[in-house]
Formats: C-alpha cells, sequence, structure tokens
C-alpha cells in the first residue's frame, strides 16, 4: 500500500524542520490552529503527504496521549522522511515556543500586562476560529461524501460538545464499527461465491 | 531525588496520561505542579495560563518550558520540555511502527475509514470549544467571518492571516 511508503530523501529534512518551526512559531489557541497551517503548507503547496494520509495524521494525534500538534508533526515526519523526519518535524515544532517561553520566564514576566499584546490577542482569538472552521470544510469538500460520513461526523460533534465525551473513545468506536462493518460486508461477498 | 529527575519524572506522566491535548491537560498539570510537587502557588499558575495562551505553542509544553525554568534554570526547561513530548514521539514510532508491518492487512485501511469521519467532527467540535471563549463581541464574529473567507476561498495564507487578525486587533480594540 502506497500509504506507508517512505518517501522523502535526507534533503528534505532541513524542509521539514523549517516548515515545522513555522508551523510551531503560528499556532495560537491549541494545536487545531495549525492544522490549517499544515494543510497549506505541506498537502498544497509542497504536496509531501495526500489529504487523506493528513487526515489518518489527525486521527492518530487524536487517539494517542500528548499534544496533538506534537503528534501530528511526529507522524508526518515518519511518513515523509522517517525516524530522522519524526526527529526533525517534532524539533522544528516545539523549538518556537520553547525559545519564546524560555525568553518570557527569564526576562519579561509581565509580559500578560502590556495592553497592546492583549489588543491583539483581541483579534488573533477569532481568527484561530475561522482557521479552524476553514480546516474542517476544506476536509470535508475533499473527502468522498456519503450522508453515513457525514452523519458520523455530525455525532461526533455533538458527542464532545454536548456530552462531553473523550475524543479517544470516540476515535476507537469509529474504528471498531468500521472494522466490523467492512468485516461484515466482506464475508457476505465471500459467501455468494 | 534530584529536582531535575522529578521534573523529568512529573512532566513524562503529564505528557503520558493526557489525551485530547490542550485544555484536557490542565487538570493533571494543576495536581503535579501545585499540589504533589508545590513548585508553584495557584496565582503563578494562573499567570503561566495567561502566557502560556498569548504565546504560540501547545498548553502542555508552554508549562513544561516555564516551570522547568522556574525550579532548575535553562537545564531544567530543557528537561521538563524533552519530559513532556517523550511519551508522544514513544507512542506515534509504535504505532508507525507496527502499522508498517501491517500495512498490507485490510484491517489498517478499515480502522482508517472509520476514523476519517470522526476526525471530521473532532475539529468541528474544537472549533465550537474555541469559538465559545473567543467570539465574545460582534467585532470578532466579523473578524472570524471576514478570515474564514479570504482563507477558505480566496487561498489566502492561514499565517498571514493570523498577522493580519493581531493587526485589526490593535485598530479595533
Amino acid at each position: 500500500m502506497e500509504l506507508f511508503y517512505i518517501r522523502g530523501g535526507e534533503g528534505m529534512l532541513l524542509d521539514l524542520f523549517k516548515t515545522f518551526f513555522k508551523i510551531g512559531a503560528f499556532t495560537f489557541g491549541g494545536g487545531y490552529a495549525m492544522l490549517p497551517i499544515i494543510q497549506r503548507e505541506l498537502v498544497e503547496r509542497k504536496k509531501m503527504i495526500s489529504d487523506m494520509e493528513f487526515m489518518n495524521a489527525i486521527a492518530l494525534a487524536q487517539a494517542s496521549p500528548g499534544p496533538v500538534a506534537v503528534n501530528t508533526s511526529i507522524y508526518v515526519g515518519y511518513r515523509i522522511c522517517g525516524l530522522k523526519g519524526a526527529l526533525s518535524c517534532l524539533i522544528g515544532a516545539i523549538l518556537p515556543s520553547f525559545l519564546i517561553i524560555l525568553f518570557i520566564a527569564m526576562y519579561f514576566f509581565q509580559f500578560r500586562s502590556n495592553p497592546i499584546v492583549e489588543k491583539i490577542f483581541m483579534g488573533i482569538r477569532p481568527a484561530v476560529v475561522a482557521l479552524i472552521l476553514s480546516a474542517v470544510y476544506t476536509m470535508w469538500k475533499k473527502s468522498r461524501k456519503t450522508y453515513i460520513k457525514l452523519f458520523a461526523s455530525i455525532v461526533t460533534m455533538l458527542m464532545i460538545v454536548f456530552l462531553n465525551v473523550s475524543p479517544v473513545i470516540i476515535v476507537i468506536a469509529g474504528a471498531l464499527i468500521s472494522v466490523i462493518y467492512h468485516r461484515v460486508l466482506y464475508e457476505d461477498m465471500e459467501n455468494e461465491h | 531525588m534530584s529536582a531535575l529527575l522529578q521534573l523529568f519524572i512529573s512532566f513524562f506522566k503529564i505528557g503520558a496520561f493526557s489525551f485530547g491535548g490542550g485544555y484536557a491537560m490542565l487538570p493533571l498539570i494543576e495536581k503535579e505542579v501545585i499540589i504533589t510537587h508545590k513548585w508553584i502557588t495557584s496565582a503563578e499558575y494562573i499567570d503561566i495560563l495567561a502566557i502560556a495562551e498569548m504565546t504560540p505553542g501547545p498548553i502542555a509544553i508552554n508549562s513544561a518550558t516555564f516551570l522547568g525554568y522556574r525550579v532548575y534554570g535553562v537545564l531544567g526547561s530543557v528537561v521538563a520540555t524533552l519530559g513532556v513530548v517523550l511519551p508522544s514521539f514513544i507512542v506515534m514510532s509504535i504505532i508507525f511502527i507496527s502499522m508498517y508491518r501491517f500495512k498490507n492487512s485490510p484491517y489498517v485501511d478499515w480502522v482508517f475509514k472509520g476514523i476519517r469521519p470522526v476526525v471530521i467532527g473532532l475539529i468541528a467540535a474544537a472549533a465550537v470549544s474555541v469559538g465559545r471563549t473567543s467570539l465574545v463581541d460582534i467585532k470578532g464574529i466579523i473578524i472570524a467571518i471576514a478570515l474564514f473567507y479570504s482563507v477558505t476561498f480566496k487561498k489566502l495564507n492561514p499565517i498571514l492571516a493570523i498577522i493580519i487578525a493581531g493587526i485589526i486587533g490593535v485598530i479595533l480594540y
């Protein structure tokens, strides 16, 4: 299956590092804000991974412990350049926040009460919502749309928003239901022959 | 036990047991750094959260870097940050390697077929929860709609969108 073929050479490592450094530097408001940036940089511009692989990465990142942004960077790195790729992406993704926080911790703890900074964030917060919605729209647009998928997406959203169900449980349930469904379908097909 | 080792173990635990990322991690971080080790007070913790929110990067990493520095200087911040990302690295490596090994099994394909629609729902839910706290007035809603349109249909670069939003914030508020 082409899906798991490691296709990049070592020449890509610096490129991966730079791309994830950029992604890490602009990920405000939680891991989801980075998704449209990864999508634009790696899927649309550089075509390093496909839309489907991108969604696979997010699904696995969600179902695993740790920050989603970190998990996604590690998985994408593995997919493109193996272990070295995973390390390049991980270090690139966490270095900007590490350096910024270290700087603030050392020199600038009063940062948070700066009124200009507060105003900048009044603008950035709604932008983060817009970016996340844009990722949802683009992913839906590009997937092979069926009613059953739409139903699954909406049920997932409602369960999280209104019932506070853990995303981990929903990801595992989605995987199980799909395996059982395909398994039954497969057996039916075999029985007919 | 030395402070460095304690830092590493605490943040390794935080990385290993917080699923779902972001704000789901906060209760565990609170328990480790305020209650168990008393590295900081609750008031200081809220200040750190405010800073984490205003700087890029996952909140778990921001807290690890900040607290590591408070407890043991630059070396402490490196150790705590490595501790918090190590579980992610181990788990994602195991997942990748096992999928690579079973890449020809139809089960892997079926698993992904099942989780892709879930992912779209998960992200939509994240938009709702971020929106609840971020869209506080009509100006914010207009900024969100304008940028959604520009990024989705006019191919505005998302990084540029964040920079533009910061400038608009300074002008409007």
